[in-house]
């Protein structure tokens, strides 16, 4: 289980990234690929912990889950896997050429910025 | 006071800390012509019994080597590889199921690596969690004993896609454990398509001939090249 560290590295990438002044993030946009070896109910588990103390505590983490992409030689063509294998679906060429899948990025965040009190 | 919600792309890696360490210490390895590898499997797939042998061999061929050595607590695993004489430093993870670069680099203070051609890593036992985090290596090598199941690559996709190089471990006890050598290399091929794979008992010593070679050859060729692991 390694899902506590990176949540935590999620939490400092955030806070490293945050306007001056943000006191409070309300929501966290990532992209998880299905070969980053992160397991979504456990990152989001984490979150929860991770986030504790710090301005994305109650933030909302939302994830966009990527499928494994190949290019396949043969058809040329870049084609979402269906199984584990690394086998285009269409012609059955095994292809290494990976084009989507380690993805485990950061997106975007919300956050509340704090008006200017007007005099 | 009132306050508007406001959006912010970012884009970056989760773990972009750990990747920019990382190419610091590839950098800094390549600098003094060091060649790494850097070994995840499961635990008790064989990494350090095979690191035991491939240390004596790569001493007697004048190679220089040197090793550090993952552990969730103990440091048997360094106090093994000791024996060979070779430079061997343990890193304690108290709990943590990977390594990361940052215990790569406060590992290697203190060392003239002008002193080493090959630097092993030896990842902690676990086939999901090291397959996020580059330690700077040039090579990641994925093991597989024979005892596990030729399906392993097919359950930890992610780790073994990760692999550029794989060995099989443990050859000896294939007859005893009914092993279908065949499978398992289709499984290997399935999910890292193209990858090379070695099969080695360090106990035999069987394929540990082509295994050093192979090691010898990569340490001469791969640090001279720069920029040889760029993506
Ligand atoms: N028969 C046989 N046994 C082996 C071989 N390689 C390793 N073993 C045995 O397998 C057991 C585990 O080997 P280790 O080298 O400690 O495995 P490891 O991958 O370093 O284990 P962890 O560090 O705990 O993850 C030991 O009892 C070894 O003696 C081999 O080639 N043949
Ligand atoms: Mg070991
Ligand atoms: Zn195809």
């Amino acid at each position: 289980m390694h899902e506590l560290s990176i949540a935590q590295s999620l939490v400092s990438l955030v806070e490293r990234q945050l306007p001056e002044g943000v006191t409070r993030v309300t929501a966290v946009d990532m992209r998880l690929g299905a070969l980053a070896g992160v397991v979504r109910g456990a990152l989001e588990f984490c979150y929860g912990i991770a986030t504790d103390g710090t301005p994305l505590q109650g933030s909302t983490l939302r994830i966009v889950e990527l499928p494994v992409v190949i290019h396949c030689p043969e058809c040329q063509a870049d084609r979402t896997l269906e199984g584990v294998t690394f086998r285009c679906p269409v012609c059955g060429t095994l292809s290494g050429d990976l084009r989507q899948g380690r993805e485990l990025d950061l997106a975007s965040i919300e956050y509340d910025e704090p008006e200017v009190a007007s005099a | 006071m009132t306050t508007t919600p406001r959006v912010l792309e970012i884009r970056q890696k989760v773990l972009s800390k750990n990747d920019e360490l990382a190419r610091g210490l590839r950098d800094r390895l390549h600098a003094h012509g060091v060649f790494t590898l850097n070994f995840v499997s499961s635990p008790g797939t064989g990494k350090t019994r095979l690191l035991e042998e491939t240390l004596g061999r790569l001493v007697a061929r004048g190679v220089k080597p040197a090793a550090l050595v993952g552990d969730l607590a103990t440091d048997n695993d360094a106090q093994r590889l000791m024996r060979s004489g070779v430079p061997v430093r343990q890193i304690t993870t108290a709990g943590r199921c990977h390594l990361e670069a940052e215990m790569i680099a406060t590992h290697l203070e203190g060392w003239d690596l002008g002193q080493f051609d090959i630097l092993f890593i030896e990842n902690v036992g676990n086939l999901v969690c090291p397959s996020s985090y580059d330690l700077g290596e040039d090579l990641r090598v994925v093991m597989l004993s024979v005892t596990e199941g030729e399906d392993k690559p097919l359950k930890y996709p992610s780790l073994f896609n990760s692999a550029d190089l794989a060995v099989i471990t443990k050859l000896d006890l294939a007859e005893a454990c009914e092993t279908d050598m065949a499978a398992m290399h289709q499984n290997l091929q399935a999910i890292r398509p193209g990858i090379r794979v070695f099969e080695t008992s360090a106990k035999t010593g069987a394929g540990m001939d082509e295994w050093i070679a192979f090691l010898v050859e990569q340490q001469r060729i791969r640090p001279a090249a720069p920029e040889a692991t760029a993506e």
